[in-house]
């Protein structure tokens, strides 16, 4: 019995020790920190994702708090609302985080596309490709098997007659689905961006015409109209600069295919 | 002249021969965790160095002057955890205060080490194997280079292979853990090694 209690004596007795020791040091050797940076890091989500360039969460308050000019927008996954809550803290006028949407540059849909052959083996874009590039006449464009939609964490894609569309509400700009895109379809632009080239078909005129109705046929008229001459035709496909675009939407209204299209890219973190 | 062969022997089985990564599997976490650059783990690789001397000089004479004289030597393995855990964080605000610097360098590995299992494993190593408390001590500086010495080597591996291409099953953890075999059964090279060059 008195092993029993001896053994819980010492036992109790070094805790109690190491507890004591650890308290009073705590106490006495304190190292005060910048209450800003405290408080910022509060309004940080902790993700540690290094997004903002810095080491991490920390790091970004701790130069947000002690560096001026520090951008209060630079949190991706944070969004608008930790930059808002980051410039309360700091007493400055808060700025918009340019967030990125995922976008599928092809628009042909089983309405617009003629059909090669039919696939059915399993249903993975992965796998359709490999067997002549897939099921449709065009093998640029979008297989419309959902293997993006498959590794979307947001469920923002769906697969509509055949065609991957991303809701842009949804999106967080993860770009799974631009790197899982077996045609490599896909790209994130920023969301302030308005005019996308639709088509991802490097094929001449005539040849794209043959595969699907909407698809670029390199015909020049965008780029043509383009005031900021931001509008180019690279090999057979229209590019836009964003550069110099000013989201006037002239190159849209002009494209005869449509696959130019204009439309409010804006994801669900605006102000 | 017999002390320092046999200091010298503890030292080169504990770095060489039974390294505490490579042959007993102690402290894998942070030989994973933290391998993936030299200057990283060299730094973790220095922290347990420091760690398990630190624990070492506590633990040792816990165990001798307060728990066998009792007759309390079961309760070893929880108040070795005990002490070093507290040690490590006493260690930590103490740094943190007079040593920023230090802090700095060693600050995130320091609160990983707490609950690593090599360094609980290098203390009652010392108390099984029946050393006095320099040849504890000497053998925790062992232990720690051979952590260390395991870390490194295993880091430039790991950046060697992040430009390799496996195949898509292997990437990653699998083919880090198939490296991390292969450099053990190296070390399994120094098997006879002290033996045939210090005697029994």
């Amino acid at each position: 019995m008195s092993a029993i209690v001896l053994a819980i004596l010492i036992v109790s007795a070094i805790g109690l020790f190491a507890g004591l020791v650890l308290a009073v040091a705590s106490h006495f050797m304190s190292v005060p920190k910048n209450e800003t940076e405290v408080r910022i890091r509060e309004c940080l989500p902790g993700a540690n994702c290094g997004a903002c360039g810095f080491t991490g969460c920390d790091g970004y308050a701790k130069a947000l708090a002690e560096v001026d000019g520090t951008k209060t927008n630079l949190c991706v996954p944070g969004a608008d609302a930790v930059a808002k809550k980051i410039a309360d803290v700091l007493g400055v006028e808060a700025e918009d985080v340019i967030e990125q949407v995922a976008f599928v540059r092809c628009s042909g849909d089983c309405i617009n596309r003629k059909d090669r052959h039919i696939y059915e083996g399993i249903k993975s874009c992965a796998a359709a490709q490999m067997l002549y590039g897939g099921s449709g006449m065009c093998t640029y464009g979008c297989l419309g098997l959902g293997d993006c939609a498959k590794v979307c964490p947001q469920s923002a894609i769906c697969i509509e007659n055949g065609i991957a569309h991303v809701d842009t509400r949804k999106c967080v700009g993860c770009g799974l689905c631009a790197k899982t895109c077996p045609n490599h379809l896909i790209d994130l632009f920023p969301d302030v961006r308005q005019v996308v080239v639709c088509c991802s078909n490097k094929e001449k005129g005539a040849v794209v015409r043959a595969k699907c109705s909407s698809g670029c046929i390199g015909c020049g008229l965008c780029a043509r109209n383009c005031e900021q001459g931001a509008v180019s035709v690279v090999n057979n496909l229209a590019v836009i600069d964003y550069d110099k675009c000013v989201n006037c939407g002239k190159c849209a209204e002009k494209c005869p295919v449509k696959v130019i299209k204009f439309a409010d890219f804006s994801g669900s973190h605006r102000f | 002249m017999e002390t320092y062969k046999l200091l010298l022997k503890i030292i080169m089985t504990s770095v060489l021969v039974n390294n505490y990564v490579l042959n007993k599997f102690l402290g894998i976490c942070p030989f994973l965790g933290v391998s993936k650059k030299i200057d990283q783990a060299s730094g973790m690789g220095a922290a347990v160095i420091f760690v398990m001397l630190l624990a070492t000089a506590a633990t040792w004479p816990i165990q001798t002057y307060l728990l066998e004289p009792n007759g309390m030597g079961y309760l070893q393995t929880i108040v070795f955890i005990l002490v070093i855990a507290a040690l490590v964080q006493f260690v930590e605000i103490v740094l943190k205060k007079f040593l920023p610097s230090l802090h700095g360098s060693l600050g995130v590995y320091l609160p990983l080490i707490t609950t690593n299992c090599a360094v609980l494993g290098v203390t009652i190593n010392n108390i099984t194997d029946g050393y006095n408390f320099l040849q504890s001590m000497v053998s925790s500086l062992g232990c720690g280079l051979g952590f260390l010495l395991a870390m490194v080597i295993f880091a430039g591996v790991r950046e060697r292979m992040e430009e390799a291409d496996p195949p898509k099953a292997f990437k990653g953890i699998p083919i880090t853990l198939v490296a991390a075999s292969i450099v053990s059964m190296a070390f399994y090279g120094f098997g006879g090694f002290v033996t045939s060059l210090f005697g029994e």
